[in-house]
């Protein structure tokens, strides 16, 4: 599904990755751990390009449109599968269909009742699943999510986390919370300096093989 | 059951949708008749004029430059001055109110009252500039030194004088901004000082005017054309070094000097401004009779198109910068695309409302259209030029839609209360304008303004000045309250 050989990746004259070798295979859910400023955002990035049409893409802070409602920041993962005419009707007046569809998945989310609240009126932890809703809406096979699940108390990033892998046949993620790695992924790929320090199956690490990438 | 709506988005929909709402209902009510019978074709002639201007025909061209240049070089330096030193007692409100009368009588008026005392001179351009420019500096001033930061200034030592204070710890911090401005100034007097052609100063307005009356429009291009020179070519002229030596030369090519005799501004204040009937000696009952009668005849039906006019324009000048923006945003088109949408946007921006409404007004005949035209296109481009710049500080996602999708969805919504900001900025701007129309013959305001002048009747002109100066302020006062109300920022170069 995706891979890399010898691949340079950033920008040019400042590669975060001089030369990188990796594959990720479909029906693969993938941790990415590592230092901040190892290049896990660069790495996910480049994994973007690579599928763009599969890709439910969910990127760190900055990626909603604070102005708009939940629903209508949910919504927007649908609108490449929609008319343009349908998608411009849906800003200005949703259809009760519609509200339905997002109104249950907000729901999963714990966001029911601030379903028509912009986001910028809410917290950083319910604005972080609201990005995880339209990842959800956008509806496609492959997830690729930056720190989805950060600004989230530990047993709701875990709920949250298994609820949005299970939705999806393929997912790299990159997190910084080990035990969630371990407990939600297949397959966790250590990165460090713009290098793969580990790659290896999860139920072959402990926590303690994962501490030694931040060292 | 439905959850609340609680949106910041909604709060924006619901005030420009009200907005919407009063210029759709202006528009209704607005005369949008063409009366020209075949406005193509002299579209077509002033067109092939633009095509080959004549930049030979008059040796009074390059005079009326130098003239333009003058008033707006010796305008905003006094205004400024006198601004500079209003901006030093901005905390009176005493101060504030004064400032806020100037700038709410467009230079066009004070053109008008001030051909009655000084006649056609030198002085008569400058002050129409500096009056209300003084206004103008004086709030933009006055508002840069409260916003500095006062930290410099509790850090002297006490018992410093007051004047030492402003010089070393308050005036520094706001200098740049200061010089900014004031370039930002010359270009608008540069606008204003040809406009005052129209009211006979020896400006380029008084040849345009002439020469596109008299369908001469070859002519009237190429007076077009080196107006537009002067001003695009101002960032290279322009230097902070050479400031003084253009001082100098505005002055000598024009010394305001003052030929006039005292004993005619003091008749004119004394008298003229004096209400008709109480200068012939009448009661309250004859001055009641007279206020009526002026309020049926000129006053609320002036107020009244005004009013209509510019709501008319304001909805259209939203729609336009709805439209204009994404020329020049980053985020749409392609270079050629922006390239272009730049270049026109220029063009509108450069161009002064005034000229607009009048080549509107020689092309489709005198109704409301022409000045909803002009005020529209250049406002429009203005708050589409900000706009699409502001865009530029967005950074959408990755996988963010293009096309449509992208300005409905993702653009929209972020520039909107800019955009908003920009509008509500302008609004009262617009209005000032509309006011002004009226002396190319669309029945607003200043159309009884003019025709009061003409017949010698200043204690009309004075009133109905007056009625122009509190619909800007009460404007002003509801733009800055819905600006407050839905906490919008203020944005700089409005």
């Amino acid at each position: 599904m995706f891979s890399f050989d010898k691949a340079s990746l950033g920008h040019p004259g400042q590669a975060v990755f001089e030369s990188l070798s990796l594959s990720i295979g479909a029906g693969e859910i993938v941790a990415l751990l590592g230092p901040s400023g190892a290049g896990k955002s660069t790495l996910l990035e480049a994994l973007r390009q690579q599928q763009e049409h599969q890709v439910a893409w969910c990127p760190q802070a900055g990626s909603l449109v604070p102005m708009l409602s939940v629903f209508h920041n949910i919504y927007m993962g649908a609108l490449a599968r929609h008319s343009t005419l349908y998608n411009l009707r849906t800003l200005l007046l949703p259809s009760a269909a519609e509200k339905h569809a997002v109104g249950e998945l907000a729901q999963a989310l714990g966001l029911e009742d601030k379903l028509f609240t912009s986001v910028d009126r809410l917290s950083g932890g319910q604005a972080q699943r609201v990005a995880l809703g339209r990842a959800l809406y956008t509806r496609r096979p492959v997830l690729l999510a930056d720190e989805p699940v950060s600004s989230l108390d530990e047993h709701q990033g875990l709920t949250l986390l298994r609820h949005t892998l299970a939705q999806h046949t393929t997912a790299v993620v990159a997190l910084h919370d080990r035990s969630l790695a371990l407990a939600c992924c297949q397959r966790i790929i250590g990165l460090r300096h713009g290098e793969i320090a580990l790659d290896a199956p999860s139920d072959s690490l402990s926590l303690g093989d994962l501490d030694a990438l931040y060292q | 059951m439905t959850p609340p709506l609680n949106t910041t988005a909604s709060q924006w929909r619901r005030t420009s949708g009200w907005l919407a709402v009063a210029g759709l209902l202006a528009f209704l009510l607005a005369d949008l008749e063409i009366t020209r019978s075949s406005p193509g074709h002299e579209l077509q002639r002033m067109a092939s004029g633009f095509l080959s201007p004549d930049f030979l025909a008059t040796d009074a061209l390059w005079r009326a430059l130098a003239n333009t240049l003058s008033f707006a070089w010796q305008g905003t330096a006094l205004g400024a001055l006198l601004g500079f030193l209003m901006a030093m007692l901005w905390h009176r409100r005493a101060v504030r109110s004064v400032a806020a009368c100037l700038r709410a009588i467009h230079e066009l008026f004070w053109g008008l009252l001030l051909l009655q005392i000084t006649g056609l001179s030198t002085i008569t351009g400058v002050l129409a500039i500096a009056i209300p420019y003084a206004g103008i500096f004086a709030k933009v001033f006055g508002e840069f030194l409260e916003e500095a930061d006062p930290a410099p200034g509790r850090a002297l030592p006490q018992h410093t004088s007051s004047l030492s204070l402003f010089f070393y710890a308050r005036l520094p911090l706001v200098w740049r901004a200061f010089r900014a401005y004031g370039g930002y100034r010359l270009e608008c007097a540069l606008r204003a000082s040809a406009i005052l052609g129209f009211i006979g100063l020896p400006t380029i307005g008084f040849h345009l005017e002439t020469a596109f009356r008299e369908g001469t429009y070859d002519q009237g291009a190429a007076l077009l054309y080196l107006f537009f020179a002067l001003i695009f070519t101002l960032r290279w002229w322009l230097r902070p070094a050479l400031v003084p030596l253009y001082l100098i030369a505005a002055i000598a090519w024009a010394p305001p000097l003052f030929h006039g005799q005292l004993d005619t501004l003091v008749r004119f204040v004394t008298e003229d401004l004096v209400p008709a009937p109480l200068r012939h000696g009448g009661g309250t009952s004859e001055l009641l009779s007279w206020l009526i009668s002026l309020w049926h005849q000129q006053l609320w039906p002036g107020l009244w198109q005004t009013v209509v006019l510019g709501m008319a324009a304001l909805l259209v000048t939203a729609l336009l910068s709805l439209v204009l923006f994404p020329l020049i945003s980053p985020l749409f088109g392609n270079r050629a695309s922006r390239h272009a949408g730049h270049g026109l946007l220029v063009v509108l921006r450069t161009t002064p409302e005034f000229f607009l409404a009048f080549f509107f007004l020689i092309l489709l005949g005198p109704s409301m259209l022409p000045g909803i035209m002009a005020l529209a296109l250049h406002t429009g481009a203005i708050v589409a030029h900000l706009t699409g710049r502001f865009s530029e500080t967005l950074v959408l996602r990755a996988d963010a839609p293009s096309g449509v999708n992208r300005y409905a969805w993702e653009v929209l919504p972020r520039v909107s209360p800019n955009l908003l900001a920009f509008l509500l900025y302008r609004w009262e701007v617009i209005m000032r304008e509309t006011a002004v129309l009226g002396i190319l013959g669309i029945h607003t305001l200043g159309f009884y303004i003019d025709s009061s002048v003409a017949e010698f009747r200043f204690d009309r002109t004075a009133l109905l000045i007056l009625a122009t100066v509190i619909l800007n302020l009460g404007v002003d006062a509801l733009s800055r309250g819905l600006r407050k109300r839905l906490r919008l920022k203020p944005g700089l170069g409005v």
